[in-house]
C-alpha cells in the first residue's frame, strides 16, 4: 500500500518567527535528522519518493478561463493557514506502518531540540483494482 | 543462471566506442533512430558476450557488424511489413543500401563528431539534447540517464524517442556542419556539455547519494571532443573549466552534506592533479586570446584554484576577467559575480552600490542570488542584522534544499 505523507507548515511567520530564528546548532540538528530519516526510509526499502517544495512566496495559482488564456495569480490560496512544505511517498504493508513513519517525521527536532510535532497528513495513494479471485 | 558482468575497463571501452560505432552505422544506413536502437542492442550483446568469450581483437568492428546485422533485420522486417500493407516500397533492399564511401583517413573520428553535432542540434530543447547526447554519444543506458535526472525510466525513454523523431523530421543530415554554421553549432555542443556538467555538479551534494555522477560523464565527453578538436580554444577552455571546478568537489560539502562556500573550503581537500591538468589546459586556451566565455571562466577558476588560501585570491585579475565576460555577454548572473569581485577589490560599500544597479535588471530582480550576494556584502560591511535578513530572504526564494539550508545557517551565524 502506498501512502503520501504531507508535511504542513504554518504560513504565518514561517521565515521570521519560525525556522529563521533557530540557532545554528538547532538548524544542524534538524537537517541531520531529516537526512538520516530519508536515508533510513530508503535503506529499509519503503521509500518511493520524497521532495521538499520551494517556499510559498514563489507559489502561483493557475486557473483556466473560458475564452481566454489561463489566469496566473500570486501565492497559495489566501484562505489557507498552512502550506505544503514537502512530502514523502512510502510503500508499506499497513496503514499503521504509514502512521508510524508519519509520527516520526512529525517529531523532527526544532528550536532547542524540542520536537516540532508538525501535522503530517496521511493519504493513501490510489492503486490498481485488487486481483479477482 | 550466473552472469558475468563486464569489468570497468570493458565498460569504458564500450562507452568510448559507442559514438564511433553509431556514427559508422548511421553513415551506412542513414537512419539515426533505427541505428541508435541497433547500436544499443549491439552494446548489450557485447556486455553479455565479452565477459564469457573475451573481448574480440577488433571490438569496434565487432560492434559495427552486430549493429549492422540488427539494422538489416530491422529493414527486412520493415520491408515485409510494408509489403503486407500493400505499400509500394521505394527503398532499395538492404543489400543494395549503398554505403557512403569512406573518406580518406580515419573516418571514425569524424563520425563521432558529426554525431555530437546531431545530438546537440539547436532544433532540440536542452533537455532533449542532453538526454540524446548522453545516450548516443555518451553510451549511457536509458535507465542510467533516468537515474541521473531522477525521472522514471519510461519518461526518459519517451524523451529520447521524441528527440530522435525530431531529428528525423527536421531533416538534420548526418554530415559536418558547413563552415558558415560551424561556430554556432559547436557552441550548441559545448553548451549541452556544460549543462550536463552543471547538473552533475549541483546534484553531487544533497540527499541523492545514489545518483549517477554526471559531472564525470560530462568531463569524459568533453575530453573526447577535445581530443578531436585540440585547437579549438573554447573546447579547451570548457574542459579546463570543468576540471578546475570539479577539483574542489570534496571540499564543497561538510559532514552533513551542507554546502561550504569557496572562501571557507579546506584547500587541502582539493584535487591537485586535476588542478594541474586544468592549469595547463587553461593556459593553452588563453594563448588564443581572451575571447570565449569558457576560456574566461576557466581563467577565473584557475585564479581561484591557484590561491593558497582565500585571502591570497587575486581579485584584481578576477575583476578584469569578469569585465571582459560582461563585454561579451549580456548575462545578469555574470553581472552579479562582477559585483562580488568589485566589492573584493573596491570594498563592500562600492560593491553594494554596484549590486543595486545590477538588481534593476528585470531578469534577475528578486532572484534569490541577488539577496544572497547582498547578504554577503552586508556581512562584509559589518551590518550583521541586515545580512541575516537578506540571507533569510534568499533562503525563502531558493529552490535548492542544500542551498536553502546553507543560507539559513548563514543567517543564524551572522545574527
Amino acid at each position: 500500500m502506498k501512502f503520501m505523507l504531507m508535511m504542513h507548515a504554518p504560513k504565518a511567520g514561517w521565515t521570521d518567527a519560525g525556522i529563521g530564528t533557530w540557532p545554528v546548532a538547532d538548524l544542524m540538528n534538524h537537517i541531520r535528522f531529516m537526512k538520516d530519516f530519508a536515508r533510513e526510509l530508503a535503506e529499509s526499502g519503503v521509500l518511493v519518493g520524497a521532495e521538499g517544495l520551494a517556499g510559498p512566496e514563489e507559489a502561483k495559482v493557475v486557473r483556466a478561463q473560458t475564452g481566454g488564456s489561463p489566469a496566473v495569480t500570486d501565492g497559495p490560496f489566501p484562505e489557507t493557514k498552512e502550506f505544503l512544505a514537502g512530502y514523502w511517498i512510502v510503500d508499506v504493508d499497513s496503514e499503521e506502518q504509514a502512521y508510524e513513519v508519519a509520527g516520526r517525521a512529525s517529531a523532527a527536532p526544532g528550536k532547542g531540540g524540542v520536537p516540532l510535532n508538525m501535522p503530517i497528513e496521511v493519504r493513501q495513494v490510489m492503486s490498481a483494482p485488487p486481483v479477482e479471485v | 543462471m550466473t552472469e558475468t558482468a563486464l569489468d570497468r575497463s570493458g565498460e569504458n571501452l564500450l562507452r568510448e566506442l559507442a559514438p564511433q560505432v553509431l556514427g559508422a552505422v548511421i553513415r551506412r544506413f542513414r537512419d539515426f533512430s533505427a541505428a541508435e536502437d541497433a547500436v544499443q542492442e549491439a552494446l548489450l550483446a557485447a556486455s553479455q558476450q565479452w565477459p564469457r568469450e573475451g573481448v574480440p581483437d577488433n571490438p569496434r568492428g565487432w560492434l559495427i557488424q552486430v549493429a549492422a546485422r540488427r539494422m538489416t533485420d530491422h529493414l527486412r522486417a520493415e520491408l515485409a511489413r510494408r509489403r503486407r500493407e500493400y505499400l509500394v516500397v521505394m527503398e532499395a533492399p538492404p543489400h543494395e543500401q549503398a554505403a557512403a564511401p569512406d573518406r580518406i583517413g580515419d573516418p571514425h573520428d569524424d563520425d563521432a563528431l558529426v554525431l555530437l553535432f546531431m545530438c546537440c542540434h539547436p532544433s532540440l530543447t536542452p533537455s532533449s539534447a542532453i538526454a540524446l547526447t548522453l545516450r548516443a554519444a555518451g553510451g549511457l543506458t536509458t535507465a542510467e540517464i533516468a537515474n541521473a535526472f531522477l525521472v522514471p525510466e519510461a519518461t526518459m525513454a519517451q524523451r529520447i524517442s521524441r528527440a530522435k523523431q525530431k531529428i528525423k523530421t527536421s531533416g538534420v543530415g548526418f554530415q559536418m556542419p558547413t563552415a558558415a554554421e560551424r561556430t554556432e553549432r559547436l557552441s550548441s555542443v559545448l553548451h549541452v556539455l556544460y549543462l550536463i556538467f552543471s547538473e552533475g555538479y549541483a546534484s553531487s551534494i544533497g540527499p541523492s547519494l545514489q545518483r549517477r555522477d554526471l559531472a564525470s560523464d560530462a568531463i569524459r565527453l568533453t575530453r573526447a571532443v577535445h581530443a578531436l578538436l585540440p585547437d579549438e580554444p573554447e573546447v579547451t577552455g570548457l574542459l579546463a573549466l570543468m576540471l578546475l571546478t570539479d577539483a574542489r568537489r570534496a571540499a564543497r560539502t561538510g559532514p552533513e552534506g551542507e554546502l561550504i562556500p569557496l572562501a571557507e573550503q579546506d584547500r587541502q581537500l582539493w584535487d591537485r592533479r586535476q588542478i594541474a591538468e586544468g592549469f595547463v589546459l587553461a593556459t593553452r586556451a588563453l594563448r588564443a586570446g581572451l575571447n570565449g566565455e569558457y576560456q574566461l571562466q576557466a581563467a577565473i577558476a584557475a585564479l581561484h584554484d591557484e590561491a593558497e588560501d582565500a585571502e591570497e585570491t587575486d581579485w584584481t585579475q578576477i575583476l578584469g576577467l569578469y569585465e571582459l565576460l560582461m563585454r561579451r555577454s549580456d548575462n545578469p548572473v555574470v553581472a552579479l559575480n562582477h559585483a562580488v569581485a568589485f566589492a573584493m577589490v573596491h570594498g563592500a560599500d562600492q560593491g553594494l552600490r554596484r549590486l543595486d544597479e545590477v538588481a534593476r535588471d528585470e531578469r534577475i530582480a528578486g532572484h534569490y542570488r541577488v539577496h544572497a550576494v547582498r547578504a554577503h556584502l552586508l556581512e562584509m560591511a559589518g551590518d550583521d542584522e541586515g545580512a541575516a535578513q537578506e540571507y533569510l530572504a534568499a533562503a525563502a526564494k531558493s529552490a535548492s534544499l542544500p542551498e536553502q539550508e546553507y543560507l539559513r545557517l548563514k543567517a543564524a551565524r551572522t545574527r
